[in-house]
């Protein structure tokens, strides 16, 4: 893995890889998530999308993807640490499948170039029916995230724990923010934003470095560099002065319950492995105690969010096991912290934690994903991670283990429970 | 072992059929870090009712499940603990017409496969842990009754299906699942988990010849009795019923909405027709159709829509959906569309464009190991090779997607599932 600058403010990351079918291409605005601006981003990315100068509505544009053997380019919105990512990930049909003279590579990135640098426009400006048109879009995306309750409430925990923080923004922004957005607001916002975000490239696949360099030059040659709009150091969430629970009712047959922990400890490869244990797989705490041992919930288990030192954890109840889950989790997080559990678990954490760092080698995809993550929030270079994870003693997963406070709890509750 | 190369794929492909009646697989992958074995038996949801030893025999709605949920269980404890210490990540799922577990590591590929063939061939249940995956998978059931993609699927498998197993929901309910006893288990893992109607697939780096060994030592030396299967009798081309409706908590109304289509016989004209029902797909209402173009630019319909055809044992059915404020009418101009395009023809340079992007999303989809397998079970389970589809892709013509439209996607054939919003906008 490589990465270079090749322009103002433009990195691009290679890695040449042989296996794929496909090649993989990323163009990503990096920069701040905030109140402000997230619903702005999130809406402008989706009315480039629309069409481009050349290709302007999306039957054009999907004839021009469909003759590109099926080529994809979708729209992305992400959020990383406490920024904001938007963009385009893209891919082909490599040209060994396709027994000529094709090349898929360079149509492909300079059409990229077109749906930031040069998007359909009326009048020298961006499209008034496609901003109106993505905007109800939009609005619809985002209600829309109640109808899989399991991330709504995972969503709306974060929402409670990092409140005035920007880690607990939507990285699509509110439906109120994004309706007010007029086509000149966009307008005017893509002409400030574009030339001062950071831009990030990324490829994965069998094209030499230099075959993609020129081509995501050339592609982004028109885009224009004035200022520099970093993105930002992530700060870790405060720790508690009391646990917090909020709970909302709606017409639903299992309850979810979310509890949020802060951490107290910098030792973030030991929490890592800890979070592993407690409830990163099928073999944690949670998953064999909570279901498989008390057949309390359907599904139980536990993020880490590196970047803000919290940990979340998600499990799907019946309505009146709410205190008996929430005790047993907590009780699991004790026995974590005072070492009652087996070597073979942290071996086996160990193990699935590293043999996860080499699959994702396996993904083009995982491998965008960890390329940007790294670009903007300085997470670990892989061989960090490898030799943090082997150096993690049992000590420091007690250590852990003991530096979560519990901080926040959401309860989404079906309306008969009591 | 036979080797078979596919060069217009860039695969390589050994086969070879066990004395026992397994089918041995193995897609060589040599540049990935990572191995993956996949065990399958050709008995899902749908194999509710089958004749062994001359007995006709019913078992309850979301048996196939509840059998996958426990082959996991050994005498010794739960075989994930194992798989799990040797960095393997382990999984199961339950289709229709399919059960499959599957593990995927970076190191010792033998012992892992060694203990996926052993914890699949050896049944061990007990009243105790019965009782309790009653509870788990109840509540599993209970978390796709509030799960509006779910339910809109079910929705739809009961307008279009009157007697077919294929409108019983794969996990059965909380009342069917009360009725399974260990000794069901046993039953249904001794008719169907046998050699003989199961294939290993697996993928990566690993030496053929030493996976059909591991395979030979471990399972039984019987391939075993051939099953008979009932899938319902008389199911006609009328759907059952022409619409459902449900309330529940989502934001906007979703709808799936399908044509019940003529179930193939089993081998290659399966494939084939598989790809012709996908082109339809596109051609109808595809991210490129001008149809999709004209209701998304009207608001009628967001990137949320979309379809695709799909065969089981005894049924086939093409269905499309998504969010839209009125499904109703999104589906009639899409059967009104069908009927254009099948009557008048599709345009000759938009098909080939259509046919250029469908072949390279089939290349695509080999980037998963997971699509392989179960793309090479489905082919051996119905009896075709799925890696000769770019050959069939070549004898597949703009009429015989317009013969699909004209035959296949018709009012008298189709029905609607709906779902909407508690309390929300009126429907149109």
């Amino acid at each position: 893995m490589t990465r270079e600058t090749i322009g103002g403010n433009i990195c691009f990351t290679y890695i040449p890889s042989e296996k794929f079918k496909t090649g993989f291409f990323s163009a990503q605005m990096a920069l701040p998530l905030t109140a402000e601006a997230a619903g702005r981003n999130a809406l402008l990315v989706n009315v480039l999308s629309r069409g481009t100068a050349r290709c302007p509505d999306i039957e054009a544009l999907g004839r021009e993807l469909d003759l590109l053997y099926g080529a994809r380019l979708d729209p992305t919105v992400r959020k990383k640490g406490e920024n904001q990512l938007f963009g385009f990930v893209a891919s082909c049909v490599d040209d060994r499948f396709l027994g000529g003279e094709e090349r898929l590579l360079e149509p492909l990135t300079a059409l990229m170039g077109e749906m930031l640098c040069a998007p359909a426009l009326e009048d020298g400006r961006l499209r008034s029916g496609y901003v109106a048109g993505e905007r109800a879009n939009l609005a619809d995306l985002i209600r829309s995230t109640i109808n899989d309750k399991r991330s709504y409430a995972a969503r709306r925990l974060l929402e409670e724990l990092c409140a005035g923080e920007p880690y607990g923004l939507s990285r699509l922004g509110t439906v109120r923010d994004v309706e007010a957005i007029t086509a000149e607001d966009l307008d005017r916002h893509y002409r400030d934003v574009l030339p001062r975000a950071r831009l990030e490239l990324f490829y994965c696949g069998s094209a030499p470095q230099d075959r993609v360099r020129e081509a995501f030059s050339a592609a982004f040659a028109a885009l224009p560099r004035r200022g520099a709009l970093e993105p930002v150091e992530t700060l870790c969430h405060p720790l508690p002065e009391q646990c917090r629970t909020v709970t909302e009712e709606m017409d639903v047959a299992q309850g979810k319950l979310c509890i949020g922990y802060t951490t107290d400890s910098e030792d973030r490869m030991a929490t890592r492995l800890m979070n592993s244990m407690f409830g990163g797989s099928a073999t944690s705490k949670l998953f064999t105690n909570v279901r498989e041992k008390l057949s309390l919930c359907y599904y139980a288990g536990s993020t880490y969010h590196r970047s803000k030192g919290i940990i979340t954890v998600s499990a799907g109840i019946e309505q009146e096991n709410y205190r008996k889950t929430l005790d047993e989790i907590n009780r699991q997080l004790e026995a974590m912290a005072s070492g009652r559990w087996e070597d073979w678990e942290l071996e086996a954490a160990r193990t699935s934690l590293l043999s996860g760092l080499r699959t994702m080698e396996d993904s083009a995809g995982a491998l965008e994903d960890y390329a940007m993550n790294r670009a903007v929030t300085g997470a670990e270079s892989l061989e960090e991670l490898r030799t943090g994870l082997m150096e993690v003693t049992p000590e420091r997963v007690r250590a852990a283990a003991a530096a979560l406070r519990i901080d926040t709890i959401y309860f989404l509750k079906g309306k008969e429970a009591q | 072992m036979r080797q078979q190369a596919y060069p217009r794929l860039g695969e390589k492909v050994s086969r070879r059929t066990l004395s026992n009646g397994l089918e041995v697989v193995v897609v060589e992958k040599p540049l990935y870090a990572k191995s993956y074995a996949f065990f399958a038996a050709r008995y899902g949801g749908m194999d509710l009712r089958f004749r062994l030893g001359g007995q006709w025999q019913d078992t309850p709605a979301g048996i196939a499940h509840f059998l996958e949920h426990k082959m996991f269980d050994t005498e010794t404890g739960s075989v994930s603990e194992a798989f799990a210490k040797n960095g393997a990540v382990d999984n199961a799922f339950t289709s229709a017409a399919m059960t499959a577990y599957f593990f995927q590591c970076t190191d010792k590929f033998y012992e892992n496969l060694r203990l996926l063939l052993e914890c699949v061939s050896i049944p061990y249940f007990t009243k105790e842990s019965v009782d309790k995956e009653q509870g788990i998978i109840a509540q599993e059931i209970q978390e796709t009754e509030d799960d509006p993609d779910w339910q809109v699927y079910e929705g739809l498998m009961e307008c279009l299906y009157a007697v077919s197993p294929v409108r019983i929901p794969v996990a059965g309910s909380v009342e069917s699942i009360r009725r399974i006893t260990p000794q069901t288990l046993y039953d249904c893992h001794r008719a169907f988990y046998t050699p003989s109607n199961m294939i290993l697939v697996c993928v990566g780096s690993m030496d053929p010849d030493q996976v059909a060994a591991e395979a030979e030592a471990i399972l039984p030396k019987e391939g075993g009795e051939a099953i008979e299967r009932d899938y319902g009798a008389g199911e006609g081309r009328a759907p059952a019923r022409r619409e459902k409706r449900r309330v529940m908590e989502v934001s906007s109304p979703m709808f799936l909405a399908g044509c019940k289509c003529r179930a193939q016989e089993t081998g290659e004209g399966r494939l084939r027709q598989s790809i012709v029902g996908d082109l339809a797909c596109d051609v109808l209402f595809g991210e490129s159709s001008p149809l999709y173009t004209r209701l998304y630019e009207e608001g009628a319909v967001n990137s949320s829509l979309g379809g695709n055809f799909d065969q089981l044992p005894g049924a086939a059915y093409l269905y499309v959906g998504g969010e839209a404020k009125e499904p109703e009418r999104v589906f009639e101009a899409i059967i009104r569309q069908a009927r254009r395009l099948g009557e008048e023809g599709i345009g000759e340079a938009f098909y080939q464009q259509v046919r250029r992007a469908a072949y390279g999303r089939m290349i695509r989809s080999l980037n998963s190991f997971e699509n392989i397998a179960v793309s090479m079970a489905e082919g051996n389970f119905q009896q075709f090779d799925y890696y000769r589809f770019p050959e069939i892709f070549d004898t597949i013509t703009k009429g015989d997607v317009e013969a699909f439209l004209r035959e296949e996607i018709v009012p008298d054939h189709a029905a609607i599932s709906l779902i909407l919003p508690a309390g929300g906008p009126a429907i149109g």
